[in-house]
């Protein structure tokens, strides 16, 4: 871990935070770290505009905000396209004469569901129309403000209160969709997953993707304690296994060109990260065994695609 | 001065829009709407009009798009229809309960199944209660006045609410009309830029579409309440004002032949032209009847409706919507309990009729008021009747 800590002391991060302790997040939430992390790479120009969802909801409880940035949150499915009329609105005003001081950035975000599922088509279209904006996913793999339910971004055997493990299932029995890859496909200048275990890596992707011209995607995978019924005080550390075991691999893609982040010379095996988990506390060898191929050959695939291997931490 | 032209009514709408200089237009197509949409996209690409279109993917987001242009404060605009109203559904709730002024243009279509694109105001009923401003409109120089007095009363800060604009799919979108189209600067100085009082705005952080738990929604919906109710003064303003200026003066309710006359009919929407002749064409036959117009329908106007129709014995209203299972259509029904309390008041007699596009005629009209003038005398059996059904 001496990369770790090398990282921490060669870099300053702002002391200012624009989403602010004293929300309602679970104990050890990865996600609020995640979003925490992301402001202080955003900094205080911007709009957000925040889909419904657990950060939504522990964040804005009337009258209190733990927001100090201008923010909106109007539904579950339409963040991306609010945030095209919020792009759109800015941009027209400052043409026309009537949008006073700087130009903010226009950040949209949302959870997995938010994102991958019931807000895919409209997430889809503002990336086709090419709003100047920046979307973040904060991926934790289910639909937990409602109470852990499966998502299309939920893993391959874990069990949730819609996917149980029971008899006659493992539980999730589809694989993590793959929405990096759904988000390139629309040829979009930059692309990139992260996670809050790497908190600089992080800062960096939502730096650069909120200053790319044109739309710009960054998935974050966000451990959940209370979804994934792993303890609190490991949040980070199972968010550091899942990119080191290749499950969740940081890269970026830019112009179609995919980019590794974190060097890893050999995968650790994925019983590393899943043990830790009650969600996937059922599966047997043989299920643990399909994941492990699984994940190799995906990250094989990754490897391929991607070219230069620069190592940040 | 203004110049009367020929138009299709639907462009003159797009004309009105570019008037008020709007900036953003955020729409979807469906029949019959497109041709608004079609002409405001005509209309900036030529560049005619300074404004951002965006051509979304659905109508949910059209309207979602509006939201945030309009919490950024720019002056926004859409148009829908049927399915695509009620693709919007969930949003139409958000947009006035985040008090943000819009304005949209309701080509009134009827809903599947089946599938239909014709008119009626089965797409305007089922957003009755999303707390919009809602006024409908008979004909196209009512609504071309109306876009920009829609303007006017969404952003006065007494009212900050999103405005529906209803007009009867091709009955009134397709046809072609002559129309004053004021001069842009008599509506340069009537409909001066947007100032949106708290706009997200990094110098004054806010944050809007906060979480509401139960020890504040009830008092919130009684802001809301308080707010469109009272809005009907600021309406009734803007109204008057347009009126001095541009010379066509717009109530909540209009009369034709209705005052001491003991049988009045009550139509919403451009159908109101054609019974205006029935009305004629009975009161040549020494009939006594007489026609109320309802163009207000959200805030209701309930002094309004009781003085018009206080001198009547039967008032018949004539639905293009209906209420499955209930009462019959909803005017009906708001119309009904809005006389119920009154000391003196007409027999109320639904029907529901011109559904999907199906035309009713001048004796149409007439076949509903006589009938209607009988079930006041006989009773029926049924709640409602449905007028031209082919049996
Ligand atoms: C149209 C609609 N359907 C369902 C819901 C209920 N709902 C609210 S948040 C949520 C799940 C959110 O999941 P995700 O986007 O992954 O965010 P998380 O809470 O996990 O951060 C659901 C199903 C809703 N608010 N609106
Ligand atoms: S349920 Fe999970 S994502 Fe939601 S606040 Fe709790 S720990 Fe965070
Ligand atoms: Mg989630």
């Amino acid at each position: 871990m001496m990369a770790d800590k090398i990282a921490f002391g060669k870099r300053l991060v702002t002391k200012e935070e624009y989403f602010s302790s004293g929300h309602r997040a679970c104990v050890g939430c990865a996600e609020a770290l995640a979003v925490r992390l992301a402001c202080k790479a955003l900094g205080p120009n911007v709009i957000i505009v925040n889909a419904t969802g657990c950060m939504e909801v522990v964040s804005s409880q009337f009258p209190y905000t733990a927001w100090s940035v201008p923010w909106i949150h109007t539904l579950f499915e339409n963040t991306a396209a609010v945030a095209s009329g919020v792009e759109a609105g800015l941009k027209t005003m400052k043409r026309k004469g009537r949008w006073p001081g700087q130009e903010p950035q226009v950040v949209a975000m949302a959870g997995d569901g938010g994102t991958s599922d019931i807000g895919l088509q409209a997430l889809s279209g503002a990336l086709e129309r090419g709003h100047d904006f920046l979307y973040i996913c904060f991926d934790n793999e289910a639909y937990m403000n409602t109470g852990v339910q499966r998502s299309s971004a939920t893993p391959f055997g874990a069990a949730t209160t819609t996917s149980p493990a029971g008899k006659e299932s493992i539980g999730q029995v589809t694989w993590k969709k793959n929405m990096p890859a759904i988000a390139a496909a629309h040829d979009i200048p930059y692309v990139a997953t992260a996670c809050p275990s790497y908190p600089f890596d992080l800062m960096d992707k939502v730096a650069k993707g909120v200053a790319t011209p044109g739309p710009a995607y960054v998935h974050i995978l966000s451990v959940c304690p209370t979804g994934w019924r792993c303890a609190p005080e490991l949040a980070v550390e199972i968010g550091r296994l899942a990119v080191q075991t290749g499950i969740f691999p940081l890269y970026e893609i830019e112009g179609g060109q995919y980019k590794l982040n974190v060097k890893l010379s050999k995968l650790k095996p994925v019983t590393e990260y899943l043990k830790l988990q009650g969600r996937f506390g059922h599966l047997s060898e043989a299920t643990i065994k399909e994941i492990q191929d699984r994940v190799d050959r995906e990250y094989a695939k990754l490897m391929e695609k991607a070219t230069a291997v620069a190592g940040s931490s | 001065m203004a110049k009367r032209v020929g138009i299709e009514v639907s462009l003159a709408i797009a004309e009105a829009a570019k008037l008020a200089n709007v900036d953003v237009v955020s729409a979807y197509p469906i029949t019959p709407q497109t041709h608004i949409v079609e002409h405001l996209a005509g209309l900036v690409a030529d560049g005619e009009l300074d404004a951002a279109f965006i051509p979304v993917e659905s109508e949910h987001s059209a309207m979602s798009a509006c939201l945030g242009a309009s919490a950024v404060g720019a002056r926004t605009f859409t148009a829908s229809a049927g399915q695509g109203l009620e693709l919007m559904h969930e949003v139409l709730y958000v947009a006035s309960a985040m008090r943000l002024p819009m304005v949209m243009a309701v080509a009134n279509r009827a809903l599947s199944a089946p599938i239909n694109i014709w008119g009626d105001h089965s797409d305007a009923m089922a957003v009755r209660d999303t707390g919009w401003i809602q006024i409908f409109a008979e004909n196209g120089q009512q609504v071309v006045d109306n876009v920009l007095c829609s303007f006017r009363i969404a952003e006065d800060h007494r009212v900050l609410l999103p405005v529906m604009i209803h007009l009867d799919g091709f009955h009134l979108t397709h046809v072609i009309e002559p129309i004053y189209m004021p001069e842009q600067d008599e509506v340069d100085k009537f409909l001066p830029p947007p100032q949106y009082p708290l706009p997200l705005h990094p110098d004054k952080p806010l944050t809007m579409g906060a979480f509401g738990p139960p020890y504040i929604y009830t008092e919130m919906k009684k802001a809301q309440e308080a707010n469109l109710t009272a809005a009907k003064e600021v309406i009734l303003q803007c109204w008057q004002e347009f009126g001095s200026i541009f010379g066509r003066d717009y109530s909540p309710v209009e009369g034709y032949h209705s005052e001491q006359t003991k049988v009045l009919l009550l139509t919403m929407g451009s159908f109101s032209e054609t019974a205006m002749e029935a009305i004629d064409k009975m009161r040549d036959d020494g009939k006594d009847v007489g026609l109320i117009r309802l163009r207000l329908w959200r805030p209701f106007p309930f002094a309004e409706i009781r003085q018009a129709v206080k001198n009547a014995e039967v008032l018949i209203v004539l639905d293009r919507a209906i209420s499955f299972g209930g009462p019959g259509g909803p005017v009906c029904s708001e119309i009904r309990s809005a006389l119920y309390n009154e000391d003196t008041r007409p027999k109320v007699i639904g029907f529901v009729g011109g559904l999907g596009g199906r035309d009713i005629s001048v004796s149409g009209f007439e076949e509903i008021i006589t009938r209607g003038i009988e079930i006041a005398r006989t009773g029926s059996e049924q709640e409602f009747e449905m007028y031209g059904v082919r049996e």
